[in-house]
């Protein structure tokens, strides 16, 4: 296989406290830190091994985003990413047309895998990748815990609420990654700044020409009903007599 | 009036109880028809059971050997074929689901919504967002059909009262031979399920292996509970993944949550803000579970929990 595209979502970082804004309108971004979607640096490794074990020959990052989202291509190249591309725009953009971008990108570059987060922390929509593999025509992977290539095919452990399904799939394809897929590795500074020289390649959203979907319109933000912190009991004893005072044992 | 497709779940002998709760999510709609459909090699015993939720107007069978496992890759484009004239197509907000509904939505050039949590209108729904840290209203376009994920702990099952018509449909849809099933691990347990159960009691890293986790599983027996799980045990590998509670595992709401040896982190939170009492155990007086916690215990896990299982004899 030649090549392999990676999502690379720019992101609230996992570790902030999002809080909805006073007027409703969306959720605080200023001065919030902005990652990768976890996700998406476990595909980006996931596409690093596939190459590095010679199944693959280049990796190519994409984030579909603001200016700012150059960062995280920054960091996706560090990590070993061969090429990024920024298709720009300031406005969020719906699933649909993301996944018409992607599409674009893969008849340009002629992609044989895509690998996507099972989804994007932020939305916690879990569609790009299905909605690119149903436009695409080709076969999706979703939730993988597992990957292995065998020339033209991939066997895709899968984490279902069943357990683990197996499927196999024939290139190309979409993989959506699950977080135990592997474990991303930590950038170094050397290759941080070898990531300066990598080609990143920006294209204004306008200029792809994709065609735009019937958007879900978001019309209001608010937090959600909190739970009220209730009492503490010293021992067991209380506790289950606080549970059957709840007539819950 | 206003048609549904809903699209069922099921393992090819019973009905995945998420379709029920889809069902009253999807009779949250004024005046809506809701047509179950039930895609496999032989639909006979999953079709009955569906006939009998209430609300459900028709039930349609789509038998294909090719249907025998739920591969997202077969089913949309029947789905597609099926939905032809309707105005809404949803399903459950679970692996299934969240696999095979935006690949229909693409194929039918549409968005999706996920995770619908309340029905507001029509076209106009609630949903929640960063790992349910906010909650937004969504209105999808008209003029479109609706695709939707059902987020199915915000709802309850349908009753089972009902007797609608059964009947077996064909469609024409091209079936892709890209995608093959080669088989699931399942792990088999008589504990009642994670998802659906009305106890459940869940452990965390502080187990420290997958033999301690015999004294949350001896709890669980006592109370009659489902067992779940953090990611941080299912990572280190004490318990199986479809075991994981929380934003990117099973969201569920059973009447009581037992956290024990859980810290409490956002992800894990989401899935669990719909339960009922959640009893938390945790040696850390400071552990943000305690913020949820409506009765929590300051102690040792090791010394607690067998305590607490000895104690409901
Ligand atoms: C993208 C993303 C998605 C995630 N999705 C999920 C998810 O779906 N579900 C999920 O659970 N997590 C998820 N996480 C991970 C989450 O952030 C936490 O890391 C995880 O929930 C921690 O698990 P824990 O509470 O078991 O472990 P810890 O945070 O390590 O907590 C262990 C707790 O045990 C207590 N303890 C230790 N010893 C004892 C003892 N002897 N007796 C009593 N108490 C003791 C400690 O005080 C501590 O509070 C996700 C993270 C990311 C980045
Ligand atoms: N704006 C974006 N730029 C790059 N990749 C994206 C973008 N949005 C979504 N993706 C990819 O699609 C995955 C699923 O996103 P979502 O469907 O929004 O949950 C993410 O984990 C990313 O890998």
């Amino acid at each position: 296989m030649e090549k392999i595209l990676v999502g690379l979502k720019r992101a609230v970082d996992y570790n902030v406290r999002v809080r909805v804004k006073g007027d409703g309108s969306g959720v605080e971004t200023d001065g919030v830190k902005m990652s990768i979607n976890p996700f998406d640096e476990i595909a980006l490794e996931e596409a690093l091994r596939i190459r590095d074990r010679g199944d693959a020959s280049e990796v190519i990052v994409l984030s579909i985003g603001p200016a700012e989202a150059q960062q995280q291509l920054r960091t996706g190249l560090a990590m070993g990413a061969d090429r990024a591309f920024l298709v720009e725009t300031a406005d969020a953009i719906d699933p649909l047309r993301r996944a018409r971008v992607f599409l674009e990108l893969i008849r340009r570059e002629e992609v044989d895998l895509v690998i996507v987060g099972k989804q994007a922390i932020d939305d916690d929509n879990s569609q790009t990748g299905q909605m690119l593999a149903a436009i695409w025509g080709r076969p999706q992977a979703t939730f993988a815990s597992k990957v292995e290539i065998q020339g033209g095919t991939a066997t895709v452990t899968r984490e279902v609420d069943a357990g683990l399904e197996t499927i196999e799939i024939d290139l190309p394809a979409v993989i959506t990654t699950d977080l135990r897929l592997n474990e991303p590795r930590y950038v170094k500074l050397p290759d941080i700044m070898k990531a300066k020289k990598k080609p990143l390649e920006q294209i204004p959203l306008a200029d792809l020409g994709i065609e735009a979907a019937a958007v879900i319109e978001e019309t209001r933000y608010e937090p959600p009903a909190q739970r009220q912190k209730g009492v503490m009991v010293d021992d067991v004893a209380a506790l289950v007599a606080a549970l059957k005072d709840k007539g819950l044992v | 009036m206003a048609k549904l497709l809903l699209i069922a779940e099921h393992d090819g002998t019973a009905l995945n109880p998420s379709t029920a709760k889809c069902v009253t999510c999807a009779a949250a709609i004024d005046g809506v028809q809701i047509d179950v459909a039930v895609f496999a090699a032989s639909a006979g015993a999953v079709a009955a059971e569906a006939a009998r939720l209430e609300s459900v107007a028709r039930v349609l069978t789509v038998e294909n050997p090719a249907n025998e496992h739920p591969l997202a890759a077969v089913l949309a484009p029947q789905v597609v074929a099926l939905a032809d004239g309707y105005d809404y197509v949803f399903g459950p907000s679970t692996t299934f689901g969240k696999d095979l509904l935006p690949r229909v939505a693409g194929l039918l050039g549409v968005n999706q919504i996920s995770d619908i949590m309340s029905v507001e209108g029509s076209h106009t729904f609630k949903r929640p967002v960063y790992a349910g840290n906010a909650i937004v209203t969504v209105t999808a376009p008209g003029g479109h059909p609706v695709v939707a994920s059902v987020r199915t702990a915000s709802w309850q099952a349908a009753g089972a009262g009902n007797s609608a018509p059964v009947e077996s449909v064909e469609v024409t849809a091209e079936i892709p031979s890209h995608t093959r099933y080669v088989g699931v691990a399942t792990g088999t347990s008589d504990r009642p399920d994670l998802q659906t159960a009305t106890k459940v009691v869940s452990g965390g890293r502080a187990l420290a292996s997958s033999e301690n986790f015999d004294i949350i599983f001896a709890l669980a027996d006592k109370l009659g509970a489902g067992v779940g799980a953090s990611r941080a045990a299912v990572d280190a590998g004490y318990v199986p993944n479809e075991m994981q509670v929380g934003q990117t595992g099973k969201i569920i709401a059973p009447d009581l949550y037992v956290a024990i040896g859980i810290s409490g982190a956002i992800q894990h939170l989401t899935g669990i803000k719909d339960a009922g009492t959640i009893v938390a155990i945790n040696k850390d007086e400071e552990a943000p579970i305690f913020e949820v916690a409506d009765i929590g215990l300051v102690a040792d896990l090791f010394k607690a929990v067998p305590e607490l299982t000895a104690a409901l004899d």
